[in-house]
């Protein structure tokens, strides 16, 4: 049986949302207000496990009488405050950020990033060939999952977890500065040499494939990756008796990656090395 | 928190560095050779312990590049073993800032400005020279490496450039230092204005490079008997106490302890006060919310990181009269409920530091500061922190993250600073200069402060006046002189093509918009901004395109990577004013739309100050002075 949390009862705030009188609980977020109402809001930097470090922008809403947009993932519903959600200078901002994005990284395996892009008719291209890039090659030094930073929006969800958030690991933090930033070990040391303990729970946050399982970057490379075609399978992990699910992707009877559910009360989405990476016994046949 | 470390270990100098700063390691755990007996029984520390030392990060890397010029992977390692840092945090700490190196490089560092007041006063034709005498930026020779810099504050003097030297200070950190050149190892030498023969020569030897001069030469107005916030600089002695307290120090704050905290604030409320930092927020309702709040302890920081391109007013001010700043952040922390009290310098003011450090050691054993202030048994002290090359860490909230050992990124408000500030409590931030004038009001009340000025701008402003003039410096007039009155004291130039007001931040004016007045609201409505006093003057012989340009990359340069507007924003910015350097009309329409249109959204959308007003400037040129017509 699961055990359901029970939290105290919370106040309700009133404000209006889009023009609809809304009562939400206190201290709920405008996001969790606008979902909900069953408003889309894009989001990118948000994680539903994670403080919101509200860096990408893509969320961004009108508060009236405030001087700029805020974000809707961290900003907090007020009593009497007034948000719109889908304004003209709303639209603009998530397009412009969006073709930002667009036009400096590899967005290609971020869910729903040509969704978004359509609606909003973004146009990365227009900032011409020769606008910079990231560019950055795939790093590979270790088994079990490639670090693509040409894909990497600077979320900051990796170091949030790998660092007090969860992990309590720290073995990746933000270095550099400005466009030049870059999600780090230190030194640029490789994986196998830094703190990190290959938990894998910087992947399950990731929310544009920058990190992935090599099995998952391999077959993508190889053109054989077909997401669609894959079963997922919820279960509980075998290695100790803390009990944490664990959901097997498998693809043609070969499990390709592992995830874990996010609204699990205990773990919360997070294992460790043996949970998300330790599956290879289950497919050895001889 | 498990820390890992690579083999790399510290050499003995950078051992020492360390060492000096934090005491030798108590325990083999920290970084100490070899493990007693004890220590294996009893460790140490723990998670919360090394909260509270997080903040010496920032001093232990400056430490470190102090003294052997660049920050190695041992010393790192040892760094963070002493302060139970995860390395990886502390390597992007350490690639925050520009000041520091994680790659070897020789122990002299000479910074030559590239900016707005430096580039209208021949720095391009002066770096020219210097590549031709000393090789390309950034490739060392003769041990000496030479880099372009954002504005090193000597607008007055341009063009600039610092050497700092790498090495063992005689006078170490926090306590009294020497005055510069007193010994044969100086740290620091200003060459300004610079030749690059005179260059060439203080990177051979420093400890010969002329002295600088002293504050007063930045204050064309100096012994003007209307000078108030001036009005001691040239006159007192910025090395002694006694003289200050003989030319009418320590009044205010004697007045302060009379009236009480909510007196004083009722003072300051009173006399209109508002930021001079740039943000015009009334100091009085600051210090009010701050003084309220029943979480404590309370924190004052003064924010001395005076970056904005061509502002350096604070500069002279911490130059010229380190005691009145020391004076009145005592009575701003006396107001607030703080005992303890953040200077964040830019780190490039070395000058400004040692006059500084000077002038807190002093009060400190004179009874000033510490415990028992003046005797009236509130205890206040003063830390000085020094930045390490960050504009962001200019911004309020970057400001908190900086002094805590964090990357200096912006936080996003609210929750705001008078409520949850430094190590997340109740915080003021004020501006050098708006603390400057909490003297004046103390001394002669709020009713005669607010005499001087229009309605909503009370008292007297500094103005940072450089490039093209006859005498560039810091001015003060009374709020709601016009930009012309300045100009003339100044001595413009003949051919006047515009002023840039408020800094990389603000906006040009036209030569036709001169009677605009310098106040908040005056400016306000002319569709452009005092910010923090830059009065920038550019004749016609100026390429403003090439200006445009600087402005965007020094934004490029400078964001924190934080936000992705920002961030990718300022690189397109920038790439359109290079497209469009040599254009104008047609030519260069489509590109103007195109940053419009990301300028919109960078001021929109970015969390901080720095991504919503790095369009301002270009905005302003392309629409006021119609650049490229």
């Amino acid at each position: 049986m699961t055990a359901v949390p029970l939290q105290p009862p919370r106040r309700l705030v009133p404000f209006t949302l889009d023009g609809t009188e809304t009562r939400v609980p206190e201290g709920s977020t405008i996001l969790d207000a606008c979902r909900s109402a069953g408003t889309d809001i894009p989001t990118l930097c948000q994680g539903d496990t994670l403080t919101p470090k509200n860096a990408c922008r893509v969320c961004v809403v009108e508060v009236e009488g405030a001087r700029t947009l805020a974000p809707a993932c961290s900003r907090r519903a007020e009593e009497g405050m007034t948000v719109l959600t889908d304004t003209e200078r709303v639209r603009h901002s998530r397009k412009v950020v969006l073709e930002l994005l667009a036009s400096s990284t590899d967005l290609s395996t971020t869910p729903r990033a040509a969704e978004w892009i359509k609606e909003y008719e973004a146009k990365p291209g227009r900032f011409g060939a020769d606008a910079a890039r990231v560019d950055e090659q795939p790093k590979i030094d270790n088994d079990l999952y490639v670090r693509d930073y040409d894909k990497c929006i600077l979320c900051y969800k990796c170091v949030d977890a790998c660092g007090e958030q969860w992990q309590n690991t720290f073995a990746i933090a933000v270095a550099g500065r400005g466009f030049d930033a870059r999600v780090s070990t230190e030194h640029d040391a490789p994986l196998t040499d830094s703190a990190c303990v290959f938990c894998g729970n910087c992947i399950e946050v990731c929310p544009t494939g920058a990190l992935s399982f090599s099995t998952e970057f391999g077959m993508r490379a190889a053109g054989t990756w077909d997401e669609p075609a894959q079963t997922r399978t919820t279960t509980v992990c075998a290695y100790c008796g803390v009990g944490c699910n664990v959901t097997l992707h498998v693809q043609e009877n070969e499990i390709v990656k592992v995830t874990s559910p996010h609204d699990n009360p205990v773990t919360h989405g997070n294992l460790c090395i043996k949970g998300r990476f330790g599956f290879q016994h289950v497919q050895n046949r001889d | 928190m498990d820390l890992r470390f690579t083999d790399a270990a510290p050499d003995a100098a950078e051992r020492a560095a360390v060492d000096d700063l934090l005491g030798p390691p108590p325990s083999g755990w920290e970084g100490g050779t070899g493990r007693s007996d004890a220590d294996l029984r009893w460790a140490r520390g723990g998670a919360s312990a090394a909260k509270d030392r997080r903040d010496q990060l920032l001093p232990a890397l400056h430490a470190v590049n102090d003294r052997v010029g660049w920050i190695s992977e041992g010393a790192l390692n040892y760094i963070c073993r002493r302060l139970t840092v995860a390395p990886a945090e502390a390597y992007g700490v350490a690639t925050f800032y520009a000041m520091f190196s994680v790659r070897p490089r020789p122990a002299k560092v000479l910074h030559v400005c590239t900016d707005l007041a430096c580039a209208a006063r021949g720095s391009a034709a002066l770096r020219a020279e210097l590549t031709d005498r000393m090789g390309s930026p950034g490739s060392p020779a003769d041990g000496t490496v030479w880099q372009e810099s954002p504005c090193l504050g000597l607008c007055e003097r341009a063009p600039a450039a610092l050497l700092l030297r790498a090495g063992q200070d005689p006078a170490r950190d926090g306590q009294d230092p020497a005055p510069a050149g007193a010994d044969g190892s100086r740290r620091a030498a200003v060459v300004a204005p610079a030749t690059a023969a005179a260059l060439v020569t203080a990177a051979r030897a420093p400890e010969k490079a002329p002295q600088e001069p002293p504050a007063t030469a930045a204050v064309p107005q100096a012994g003007d008997p209307a000078l108030v916030l001036l009005r001691r600089i040239g006159v007192v002695d910025p090395a002694s106490l006694d003289d200050y307290r003989a030319r009418g120090g320590y009044a205010a704050l004697r007045r302060a302890f009379a009236l009480g905290p909510s007196g004083v604030v009722r003072e300051v409320l009173d006399a209109g006060l508002v930021g001079r930092g740039g943000a015009a927020f009334p100091t009085g309702r600051k210090w009010q919310a701050t003084a309220q709040q029943a979480d404590g302890p309370h924190y004052l920081v003064c924010n001395a990181d005076e970056s904005e391109p061509g502002t350096f007013k604070d500069r002279v001010l911490m130059e010229g009269d380190p005691y009145a700043l020391v004076e009145a952040m005592t009575i701003a922390g006396f107001a607030i409920g703080a005992h303890h009290g953040y200077v964040y310098l830019r780190g490039e003011y070395p000058r400004a530091y040692e006059c500084l450090s000077h002038a807190v050691a002093s009060a400190r054993t004179r009874g000033l500061l510490g415990p028992d202030v003046l005797g009236q048994g509130y205890a206040f002290d003063i830390e000085i922190r020094r930045g390490a090359g960050a504009y962001i860490c200019g911004e309020e909230t970057a400001i908190f993250n900086s002094i805590e050992g964090q990357r200096g990124e912006p936080r996003s408000k609210p929750p705001f600073p008078v409520e949850k500030g430094l190590f997340g409590k109740p915080t003021a931030v004020n501006n050098v200069e708006t603390l400057v004038n909490v003297l004046p009001i103390l001394e002669h009340g709020a009713a005669a402060y607010a005499a001087t000025g229009t309605g909503t701008s009370t008292g007297t402003k500094l103005f940072c006046v450089s490039g093209q003039v006859d005498r560039p410096g810091v001015y003060e007039l009374p709020f709601g002189a016009s930009l012309r009155e300045l100009l003339v004291l100044a001595g413009p130039p003949e051919r006047l093509r515009a002023v840039l007001l408020g800094g990389a931040a603000g906006g040009f004016v036209r030569p036709d918009e001169l009677d605009v007045p310098l106040t908040f609201e005056g400016t306000r409505a002319a569709g452009t901004t005092l910010g923090s006093g830059v009065v920038l003057v550019l004749d016609e012989s100026v390429e403003l395109p090439r200006v445009l340009l600087r402005i965007a990359e020094f934004f490029r340069d400078e964001s924190c990577g934080q936000c992705v507007p920002c961030r990718v924003g300022t690189v397109r910015q920038e790439e359109a004013l290079h497209r469009i350097v040599d254009r104008t009309g047609a030519g260069a329409a489509d590109d103007i739309a195109l940053m419009r249109e990301v300028g919109q959204a960078m001021r929109d959308a970015s969390i901080c100050g720095l991504g919503q007003t790095a369009w301002n400037a270009v905005e302003s040129a392309i629409d006021r002075l119609g650049v490229y017509k």
